[in-house]
């Protein structure tokens, strides 16, 4: 049964914050991306705050979520700390992988965060693995798996999906279509109706819903994770989305007609959250104050990055394999 | 002769050849607008077309598997997969397929395709962004194995892997990119396949790599000089057929043989020309590669992975004390 939203301004402020966080870190990882203290590459979930948000606001914590290149914003919203997050893209110690991952590679098993991944698509065949295990340990967790509409032309997202009807597995698909893929417009280059087309192709259910619509991706992910939860088997929601920023921090998106992006602000979810609370009960005062306390969070977590220490060098021999691993430098004795 | 970066050079030899020969095209994401990751494409599809540079789905199973197809069927594709960790995507078409069918079917096909997959450590971009698996694919017979290490090298030797009739993987650096070095343009010659080149004469010691890594080893070679220790250096250049001649020549002279490598020590191709040497020549052999980990995110860890010169310098050391 789909609550009504309209009547839980508290809830809806909840979200609102995970949100700003998630702007904020992503604006802090850009900012420190250009003043060379993240390397590698930081793909920036700006503009989609919303789909993350809303879908892991209907998860339990033991749930499980796999994820793709652009992981920060799922990874905050399933629950996993920011700050250890910051640590990780900084590469030190108290990162979530205590720096050996990086930006592509946050985790947070704590929360069933099962990994952001490098590889396009690769998540999608691990969910369905996961959800076996679900399965056969008698559990009644759901896994959820984000992918982007550019990764559905890989072959694993179809065998994910039959694989997943075929046993009729526990898993929520959520496509974010954002309608590009780095620097290719995937309408150009993806054959038939779509991606809700290829999913009930395999008789997986498919929704279409405008992902910066908080309120719509709350709601529909509501009832679509409890009816997985009570044993629908797979299903699918394609979140329509803008990407704000290039593809990632260094790209300037000058693929892009002019004044695109611009004229997409106008439908970004942060703005369009704001504007409901505003009307139902929250002052702007309020709204400014919370947008401060989470900046001023997330600039703490920058200059906690700053402060920590590198890891030891020794480190990077450990965690590979318990037989034939290597020998870590001055643990032999 | 003008300067230009191992991207731009091997941007030129494409183009060369895509003007010699209209069977030439190439196929991968990201190739019109970007021009590769590193400009490698730039501005091409506006010379050639999209039906000649062509921006695929991320699909890249059937990015190789549709060169092999395009291979059987007359043309010269470029698989472009960007980087070698995704290339894992497509081993199967690249492995089953593209080396084994001229020699399953007797003969009767040929698959003169280019597979291209950077490999490397750029700084930062961590396990599956930095891999380096060059000796995976000396292992499988029909594959010619090819490592650029300089500007004009990219461009000669992607001329001779187009030109070649059997299935070439083709393994840029992605930390040479921007690596600057003099390309005669009026030489449109291309470099044939399976020679090496001679970086620097030595006496005391040959010291056999290829890739980023043999700027390394020059470094070792240079800070050694000053101590009186004469290093040759030999870049392969062609990790398959490699150049056996030329190293049998060089330890033949030198007497002694170090292996370096960016790539993982164990199973390395080190490992290959350190054994062939030793049952050859019976001269002492050794190996410098990466410990067997993935390559990690964090600068001090990623440095800790890395062959560096001073260790190198130290190895050769021992190896003549
Ligand atoms: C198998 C594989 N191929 C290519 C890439 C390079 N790559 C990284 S992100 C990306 C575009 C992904 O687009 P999409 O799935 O739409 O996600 P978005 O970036 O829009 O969130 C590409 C091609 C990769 N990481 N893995
Ligand atoms: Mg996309």
């Amino acid at each position: 049964m789909a609550r009504n939203l309209a009547n839980e301004p508290a809830r809806v402020a909840v979200m609102f914050r995970k949100m700003l966080v998630i702007r904020a870190f992503e604006e802090a990882a850009g900012e420190n991306f250009f003043a060379g203290h993240i390397r590698g590459s930081v793909h920036q979930y700006i503009g989609e705050e919303s789909i993350a948000v809303g879908i892991c606001e209907n998860l339990r914590d033991d749930d499980y979520l796999t994820s793709n290149h652009r992981g920060h914003g799922h990874s905050i919203a399933k629950g996993a700390d920011p700050r250890a997050m910051m640590l990780e893209l900084f590469g030190k110690v108290g990162g979530t992988s205590n720096g050996k991952g990086g930006s592509m590679h946050i985790a947070d098993f704590s929360v069933g965060m099962l990994g952001a991944n490098g590889v396009i698509a690769d998540g999608c065949t691990i969910s369905v693995g996961a959800a076996q295990a679900v399965k056969l340990l008698g559990q009644d967790r759901i896994v959820v798996n984000f992918i982007g509409d550019g990764g559905i032309n890989r072959g694993p997202f179809m065998e994910a999906l039959n694989w997943a009807k075929v046993y009729e597995l526990p898993v929520l698909f959520v496509c974010e279509n954002n309608q590009i893929a780095a620097s290719t417009t995937t309408r150009l280059v993806t054959a038939g109706g779509g991606i809700a087309k290829r999913a009930e192709s395999f008789d997986v259910p498919a929704i279409t819903i405008d992902g910066n619509d908080l309120f719509a991706v709350d709601s529909t992910a509501g009832r679509v994770v409890s009816e997985i939860r009570n044993g629908s088997g797979p299903q699918l929601i394609q979140a329509m989305t803008y990407r704000l920023r290039g593809h990632f921090a260094h790209d300037d998106a000058g693929y892009r007609d002019a004044g695109e992006a611009e004229a997409a602000l106008e439908h970004e979810p942060i703005r369009r959250t704001e504007s409901w609370l505003l009307e139902n009960g929250l002052s702007q005062d309020e709204i400014d104050g919370m947008r401060d306390e989470v900046k001023a969070e997330i600039t703490g977590f920058v200059e906690d990055a700053e402060q920590a220490d590198w890891p030891d060098p020794s480190l990077a021999f450990t965690d590979v394999q318990d037989v034939g691993a290597p020998i870590v430098p001055g643990a032999e004795q | 002769m003008s300067e230009m970066t191992y991207a731009q050079a091997a941007r030129l030899g494409l183009q060369e050849e895509m003007r010699r020969d209209p069977t030439v095209w190439a196929l991968g994401e990201d190739l019109g607008y970007e021009g590769g990751m590193a400009g490698q494409y730039s501005d091409l599809q506006a010379e050639f077309g999209d039906d000649r540079i062509v921006d695929t789905p991320i699909s890249e199973s059937t990015i190789m598997g549709a060169a092999v197809g395009a291979a059987m069927g007359g043309t010269r594709p470029i698989a472009e997969l960007r980087f070698s960790d995704f290339a894992m995507c497509a081993v199967d078409e690249l492995v089953n397929q593209a080396a084994k069918a001229r020699y399953m079917f007797g003969g009767q096909a040929r698959v003169p395709m280019v597979a291209r997959m950077p490999i490397g450590i750029r700084g930062g971009v961590a396990a599956q962004h930095s891999q380096s698996p060059e000796a995976w694919y000396t292992h499988v017979p029909g594959l010619v194995v090819v490592t650029p290490g300089t500007p004009a090298e990219n461009r000669g030797l992607l001329k001779s892997s187009i030109r070649c009739d059997d299935p070439v993987v083709y393994m840029e650096h992605k930390g040479l990119w921007g690596m600057t070095g003099q390309v005669d343009e009026s030489d449109q010659s291309a470099i044939p396949l399976g020679v090496a080149r001679t970086v620097r004469d030595g006496r005391d010691i040959t010291i056999v790599s290829w890739s980023a890594q043999v700027g390394v080893v020059s470094e070792a070679a240079a800070a050694l000089s000053g101590e009186g220790i004469s290093v040759e250096v030999i870049d392969l250049r062609t990790l398959w057929p490699w150049d056996r001649e030329a190293v049998m020549a060089s330890v033949s002279k030198t007497g002694k043989l170090l292996v370096v490598h960016e790539a993982v020590r164990v199973g390395g191709f080190g490992g290959e020309i350190a054994a062939e040497v030793a049952e050859e020549l019976g001269v002492p052999v050794a190996r410098l590669g990466g410990e067997r980990i993935p390559i990690p995110f964090s600068i001090p860890l990623e440095e800790a992975y890395k062959i560096k010169s001073d260790r190198i310098a130290a190895r050769v050391r021992e190896m003549l004390a």
